[in-house]
């Protein structure tokens, strides 16, 4: 048995609460975490790494990390970079609907329907990167 | 000469991995958009050390109510740390065993079985920044009166 093989992968998403975009790579990671790959994708809560909590500090160091951020501020992989590790996959939402332009989210407090399905095309797309990480690979 | 209160700070925790996380996203969302729509602004609190020198300033200069989904309380401690004390400081765990609500069990997908938590959390933050508009109209008037 690999150790490589059970590698947990923290899925870190924007803690945005002003734009749908966070709203999407919020619900993409619970997505991964809960249909996609549970188990493997685990997830923790952003702001504790601004308090640099050590159990999340540690988490982050030990895993491999995709970030989902909702704007080009990058919140999310600021935070990590902030601990000194580089993020192995980041990632803005905006560009899964550029890629499926068909589904428009809408809303921030809840995504609309074309929302929540564009987070499930996420998230299956983005298992592959995971399926990756968690073999000890690079994407 | 105080500062005349022209928006309050909300800094929510928003934890993504706790489903208080979610009550304080959906609760804080329902106070900026309609019981407190014209007195509130959302702080995001990743950017404190994103290099959000404007959430941080704005923090800075107005008064902040931080809303913690857990004890650990990141968005008191971090608003603290990067900017400075905030006048009010909720827990969500306190809110909902203070009215007898219990805390919901899951991360998204809430409805009508999450909704009593969601508006208790909402209607405590509305009093909150009621008593602190309150408080800040009372000082000015107490500056004028001089």
């Amino acid at each position: 048995m690999g150790e490589k093989a059970s590698r947990q992968v923290v899925v870190l998403a924007c803690s945005g609460i002003g734009k749908t975009w966070g709203a999407l790579a919020r619900e993409t990671a619970l997505e991964l975490v809960e249909r996609v790959r549970p188990g493997v994708a685990t997830t923790a809560c952003l702001p504790l790494l601004v308090i640099n909590d050590p159990d999340a500090r540690c988490l982050v160091m030990e895993h491999p990390v995709i970030t989902l951020d909702g704007c080009p501020k990058a919140c999310a992989r600021k935070s990590v970079e902030a601990l000194g590790k580089k993020v192995d996959h980041p990632v803005e939402s905006i560009q899964f609907y550029t890629a499926h332009r068909e589904l428009k989210p809408e809303g921030v407090a809840q995504l609309n329907a074309a929302g929540l399905k564009l987070a499930q095309v996420a998230a299956n797309e983005l298992a592959a990167i995971v399926d990756r990480l968690a073999a000890g690979g690079q994407t | 000469m105080g500062t005349p209160v022209a928006k309050i700070g909300l800094v929510p925790c928003s934890g993504e991995a706790l489903p208080a996380g979610t009550v304080c996203r959906l609760a804080c969302r329902r106070v900026l958009d309609t019981l407190m729509s014209g007195q509130t602004v959302a702080i995001c609190l990743p950017l404190f050390i994103a290099g959000g020198e404007e959430e941080r300033g704005f923090a800075a200069r107005h008064p902040t109510i931080t809303v913690d989904g857990c004890e650990k309380r990141c968005a008191a401690k971090a608003t603290e740390l990067f900017s400075g004390k905030p006048v009010r400081a909720l827990l969500i765990p306190d809110i909902l065993a203070q009215r007898g609500i219990p805390m919901p069990t899951r991360l998204r997908g809430f409805g009508a079985e999450e909704e009593a938590a969601v508006q208790a959390v909402a209607e405590t933050i509305a009093q909150a920044v009621e008593g602190v508009v309150a408080q800040a109209q009372a000082q000015e008037n107490q500056h004028g009166a001089v």
